[in-house]
């Protein structure tokens, strides 16, 4: 079996991680920036872990044949300090260019603030300034469903955006259709408690059909398991789905969105 | 169209009834130690509780309602972030 796991934050993961999403059949692996779990002092901060992910992960990742690439921006969790935020847009351009940045993100909101909104519009101006790609972080929990909405406002308030080229991420059951029926592309996350376990999501594709969705493991440095994935695609076998729809969810999808970047080739 | 239509017939009963009782065994069980400890006022405890009527429902769209059901329903953003973390139940709705 081959996958793409489109969303994992490698830097909080270990050595041991890298080897078993190989062997699970992985052939290329995502990152976008987040929040490291402590609010950065300094756009400096930022300098590094942009640093971090544009050049020592991907070569960590490489020596064991896994291609990586990366995402870049400020994450919602730490754009309620608006000066902080603007001292980190200053230095997104150059991280953008690297060779292994495949758009903006994860943006989002996070508990649906004024500042988190007014920093996720500079976010999608940028991407549209530089006609890049978004991945979208939705907000977790109660906060989803209205931060899910607040923020297809905002991407479709900036008409030189494509839907097409714009993933909302960690749908369940009472968002997933909200940005769908837009024409975005949405990815499911599979988390032990929160978000959305393997069963739940195999329901969503059985109602929702398997057109611009992927799954992801999003996993950092929380409770979250870095072989969600082929996990899931276990339970789409036990519940009888083909290999081709299997193959579609998991590595054609994730493919045909991640190729509208140039930058993104296996 | 979603791409069912190749999928064979499965007996999903067989294949998740137990799993289904051993959670909700957890959901009987995590009510009733909240109630011996004097913990049902808490909202997250309210809010549950209302949430679990959502399975009575006809229709198969019960864990959206769930997720409905748990979820702040205002539409404007607020001031400032109050913190980072979410609770998992909104205790903006009340007890009505
Ligand atoms: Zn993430």
């Amino acid at each position: 079996m081959r996958y793409v796991e489109p969303h994992a934050h490698m830097v909080s993961r270990t050595t041991d991680d890298y080897i078993k999403l190989v062997q699970a059949g992985c052939e290329a692996v995502c990152e976008p920036a987040f929040w490291a779990g402590f609010d950065r002092s300094s756009a400096k901060g930022f300098f590094d872990y942009f640093s971090q992910l544009t050049k020592y992960e991907p070569a960590r990742a490489a020596k064991f044949g896994l291609p990586h690439f990366c995402w870049i921006c400020l994450n919602p969790k730490e754009s309620e300090d608006i000066k902080l935020a603007e001292d980190v847009l200053e230095i997104m351009p150059d991280f953008l260019d690297s060779p292994n940045c495949l758009g903006v993100g994860e943006i989002g909101l996070n508990k649906n603030s004024k500042n988190e909104l007014e920093i996720l519009e500079r976010h999608i101006d940028i991407a549209a300034q530089r006609d890049e790609l978004i991945l979208v972080h939705t907000p977790h929990l109660e906060d989803k469903l209205k931060g899910t909405k607040l923020i297809v406002d905002a991407i479709l308030n900036q008409p030189s955006i494509r839907p097409e080229r714009v993933i909302i991420d960690h749908v369940e059951e009472h968002t997933i259709s909200i940005p769908r029926d837009k024409g975005f592309w949405v990815g499911m996350t599979l988390y032990p408690e929160s978000k959305c376990t393997p069963q739940r999501a195999a329901d969503m594709l059985e109602v929702h059909g398997t057109e611009r969705i992927w799954m992801n493991s999003a996993c950092d440095w929380g409770i979250s398991n870095p072989l969600a994935v082929p996990e899931a695609a276990f339970e789409l076998r036990r519940r009888g789905q083909t290999r081709e729809m299997i193959d579609k969810v998991l590595y054609q999808n994730p493919r045909a969105f991640l190729s509208q970047s140039p930058k993104f080739k296996l | 169209m979603n791409n069912t239509d190749k999928q064979k017939k499965i007996d999903f009963v067989e294949l998740g009834f137990m799993d289904a009782r051993c959670k909700l065994i957890d959901v009987a069980a995590f009510l009733d130690r909240t109630q011996r400890a004097g913990q049902t006022d808490d909202y997250r405890v309210r809010e549950l509780k209302k949430a679990i009527a959502c399975l009575d429902g006809e229709n198969p769209d019960r864990a959206k309602q769930v997720l409905l059901s748990l979820s702040d329903t205002t539409e404007k953003p607020i001031a400032i972030a109050p913190g980072k973390g979410a609770a998992g139940a909104w205790e903006g709705s009340g007890s009505s």
